[in-house]
């Protein structure tokens, strides 16, 4: 199929960046998206012109490195898919795709498609964590998980860290992503020593990171190429007040 | 020209005498220590931050050493070890079904086809119990069973359950284990991290690796780091063949620049061709997808007994399939080792009988399974991979047999190191992928994981520290010649790639050079293919060097400039495999000379001359390299020629 892309170019963080088509004649549906911005940058490469710069590694949908706004939707429009999943065949021949970098105050745009997500990084520095140094713990079956707890604490902990969830909120807030690890701890007995110190450290990084907040519209979830329930959410909301009334204050303190 | 000449053998691996089950113990506490107040005084640069890396770094700043850690990856979470589907092994017997240390430790060696040091697998036995203790502490949520229990399974080569899952996505959850108490450490201030940044030189001062050149992939900019050790985690190599399950990313330029100074590359021809994996669709083909080996526990592998049956497989009946690893291996069937299911796979296509565009492909069948367990069970434990596998196939492996074709996977071979995992090259320790330590010639399933934590949490904190004790090392900086030198080295190498502007793009190079290495250093080598394969990549090399095209310049993001450094590089290790599975005149594990086969077509070892390590010492590009042998003692596990028949 023949298609059209246009798509944001930004040469660093200084430039104002732009929108510029391209023509990409012969793609298969069984390419990925990303093996299509491959052959677009083999092209642009032999035509002496700067390829797209996109993030990607593992292209099986766990790294989490690979995102961008396709036609206005985090990772393009089929549901629990990242971009590098994402094949052609949801396409067809003559479409016009929009393709652009996430866009939000906490991820500034490095460049094209690339931007730095390194917010998230300071949210999990922050207390995204169970403290158990090297040789210290014990034996594994010394504390039994009710089977319930444990699936319910994967289903949160299979966040990916791409920042769909960011992208696709109309205030830019990081709270899916907060949420999903704050869940994931505190279901497993393990992670209630630090429950509500880590909340509030969680949440006052997020916040200083320049995430906006959270106002309930969803669509973090629907974007979610995971599906973390939006009921993580809640969960931390209750921890969060918890800690405030317990006036835990943050990791360490 | 000859192709390599013979130095002196390993005289002393390091590895301890004596009853195999104290040789760990009595190690640790001959080896000297470093009191808490001078560990402040010392730093450690880690290289990389998978299961390898990410656990060492965490755990070193634990014990209190200042560490600098760097990882090409915009984020420490997004290293391939978290690709890792299948599962985790450890020796727990909590099936009580007769699994033991010791025979976690005899099926490693005996999966390995003998060509691995029993010392070190001993070792990764006896910490694996810790491993598991070590992930559940941290909230790694295992999958369990209704009473709150962790649950286990089956894995290849192996008749007990011994490996430990999170669904398919066991490499995920223990990288975000380790991921998380490294930015414990990094919201400490104990560990320095470096994202995004891209280690090009190792600088050697006074014969001790004392520091890297890196690259800031964002800025461009390169400077020069250091510290008292390094310690090398940067994973495998099997990206030489272009298309691998490896990330894009993957590359082998930090353990290849080490080599280049002085370390040993041991074993580089061990691949690990892994036998569940989609197939190639077409040209465009950027990566391989595996599906994990534990749908070898349900899935029964098959093809149709006739040549060039093309029905759909639901109209092909019961007697005219041949499941084929069930009928040749009747006590292990599907779950045979990778490397004797792929070849098995391989064999049946080369005889006309697989399925799929190319006829490279074979049926991996759920319907048993589905019958017998029901379609909610199945998909409780494979619908993520299912899902995986309907993206980008289009097909719904509920209804059709899922095709599957083997791929390159894992590299068993890496950096040499002795048992504290120290490289010939003192100062510099190498963990993880990157070694070759701990899986011979072939790697049981379930394992990288294992061997990743192992060498992270539990080994390297530990002999790092008998080497430190010697320190705190001379201070060095930016400006002794060693460093100037290794820093206007990378800047020379990456001026030429952007000056040749040429007519081919580095990833053209990358797939012919992946092309030459898969047609002849794949699953299946011989001796004329191998000294075509090095004519060719020579050849190809030259090539390269003269009609590459990188665009831009090296201020700033530039992707094309990074792939061309990572190519060069997999030019000089794709040679050098070659030549190691040449001298190599024997099939074990991953490496299958066609020259060496039993009647019935499986491997053929030939202890008697190959029992030995071979570690690969650099001379110059294009220049032979100098083989040195490590002789391989079987004291416990006595070479047998292996059957899962």
């Amino acid at each position: 199929m023949n298609l059209t892309l246009r798509i944001w170019r930004q040469t660093g963080p200084e430039d104002k960046g732009r929108m510029v088509s391209y023509q990409v004649d012969d793609v298969s549906p069984d390419m990925s998206f990303l093996e299509m911005l491959d052959v677009l940058n083999e092209r642009l490469i032999l035509a002496g012109e700067d390829p797209v710069a996109f993030d990607h590694d593992c292209r099986e949908g766990i790294c989490g490195m690979c995102g961008m706004m396709i036609n206005g939707m985090a990772h393009g429009p089929q549901r629990g898919t990242t971009a590098c999943q994402l094949h052609m065949r949801q396409f067809k021949d003559g479409d016009t795709i929009d393709i652009e970098p996430w866009r939000a105050q906490a991820f500034p745009v490095i460049k094209d498609l690339v931007v730095n997500r390194g917010a998230f990084d300071k949210i999990i520095a922050a207390g995204g964590y169970i403290t158990a140094p090297t040789g210290s713990a014990p034996e594994a079956h010394a504390t039994p998980v009710a089977k319930a707890d444990a699936d319910a604490a994967f289903e949160a902990a299979a966040c990916i860290g791409c920042g769909a969830c960011v992208a696709a909120c109309p205030n830019g807030s990081g709270m899916l992503f907060t949420a999903a690890k704050i869940t994931q701890l505190s279901l497993m007995p393990q992670g209630q020593p630090e429950r509500y110190t880590r909340v509030i450290g969680m949440v006052d990084a997020h916040d200083e990171a320049g995430f906006g907040g959270c106002t309930n519209a969803g669509e973090c979830t629907v974007a979610c190429p995971k599906g973390i329930p939006l009921n993580t959410i809640g969960r931390l909301n209750r921890d969060f007040l918890t800690a405030n009334a317990k006036a835990a204050g943050k990791p360490g303190s | 020209m000859e192709l390599f000449t013979e130095g002196d053998p390993i005289a002393d691996t390091k590895a301890p005498d004596g009853p195999i089950e104290t040789r760990w113990d009595r190690h640790r506490f001959e080896s000297k220590l470093v009191n808490p107040a001078n560990r402040r005084k010392m730093s450690v640069i880690v290289v990389g931050t998978g299961l390898a890396g990410g656990s060492a770094a965490a755990t070193l700043a634990e014990q209190g050493y200042q560490v600098k850690s760097y990882c090409y990856q915009d984020s420490p979470r997004r290293a391939h070890s978290i690709a890792a589907q299948g599962g985790i092994n450890a020796a727990k017997n909590y099936r009580n079904d007769g699994d033991s240390v010791h025979r976690l430790f005899y099926d490693t060696v005996k999966g390995g086809d003998f060509r691995s040091r029993e010392s070190n697998v001993h070792r990764l036995a006896e910490v694996s119990v810790n491993i598991i203790d070590q992930c559940v502490a941290q909230g790694v949520p295992f999958a369990r069973e209704y009473g709150g229990l962790l649950d286990t399974r089956s894995f290849g080569g192996a008749q007990v359950q011994r490996t430990f899952y999170a669904r398919g996505q066991t490499g995920q959850q223990l990288l975000l284990g380790a991921y998380q108490a490294l930015e414990r450490q990094i919201g400490l201030g104990n560990v320095e991290m470096n994202a995004r940044h891209e280690m090009l030189e190792l600088i050697l001062v006074d014969g001790r690796a004392r520091g890297i050149v890196v690259r800031d992939m964002v800025t461009g900019e390169i400077t020069t780091e250091f510290a008292d050790a390094v310690v090398l985690a940067s994973g495998g190599y099997g990206n030489v063949f272009y298309l691998s399950t490896n990330a894009k990313g993957c590359n082998v330029t930090a353990t290849w620049r080490a080599h280049r100074k002085g370390a040993y590359f041991a074993n580089p021809c061990y691949t690990q061709i892994h036998p569940t994996c989609i197939p190639v669709s077409g040209d465009h083909q950027s990566k391989l997808t595996l599906m994990s080996e534990s749908l070898r526990n349900d899935g029964r592998v098959w093809v149709p007994k006739a040549k060039g049956d093309d029905r759909n497989p639901k109209d092909i009946p019961e007697d005219e399939r041949d499941y084929y690893l069930e009928r040749i291996y009747p006590a292990f069937g599907n779950l045979v080792p990778r490397d004797i299911a792929s070849r098995a796979a391989k064999a049946v296509c080369d005889q006309g009988r697989g399925v799929g565009p190319g006829g490279l492909g074979v049926y991996l069948d759920f319907a048993d399974a589905i019958g017998r367990l029901g379609r909610k069970a199945v998909e409780a434990k494979y619908g993520n991979l299912f899902e995986m596998y309907e993206r980008i196939t289009g097909e719904d492996p509920y209804e059709v047999p899922m095709r599957i074709y083997p791929a390159v996977h894992y590299t068993m071979g890496g950096l040499w190191v002795d048992y504290d995992l120290q490289s010939t090259i003192p100062g510099l320790f190498v963990i993880g992928e990157a070694n070759f330590s701990d899986h011979g010639a072939n790697r049981l399933g379930a394992s990288a994981l294992m061997q990743g934590l192992a060498d992270g949490y539990f080994v390297l904190p530990n002999t790092v520290a008998n080497y430190l004790s010697a320190g705190p090392f001379e201070k060095v900086d930016s400006s002794h010649p060693a460093a100037v030198e290794a820093r206007q080295d990378v800047e020379d190498r990456l001026q030429r790639l952007l000056s040749i502007n040429g007519d081919r793009t580095v990833d053209s190079f990358h797939r012919e050079l992946g092309q030459i290495m898969w047609e002849h250093c794949g699953m299946e080598r011989t001796d004329a293919g191998l000294r075509k394969a090095i004519d060719e990549i020579r050849a190809l090399r030259e090539q390269f060097w003269q009609r590459v095209r990188v665009l831009g310049d090296g201020e700033g993001l530039n992707q094309s400039l990074e792939k061309a450094g990572r190519v060069a590089d997999f030019f000089e290790l794709a040679e050098l495999m070659c030549i190691d599975a040449l001298h190599r005149e024997e099939s074990c594990g991953g490496h299958f000379r066609a020259e060496h086969q039993t009647e019935d077509g499986e491997a053929q070892r030939d202890d008697e001359r190959f029992s030995y390590v071979a570690a690969w010492e650099f001379t110059a590009t294009g220049e032979p390299s100098v083989l040195h042998k490590e002789d391989l003692q079987f004291e416990y596990v006595h070479p047998t020629q292996r059957s899962y028949k």
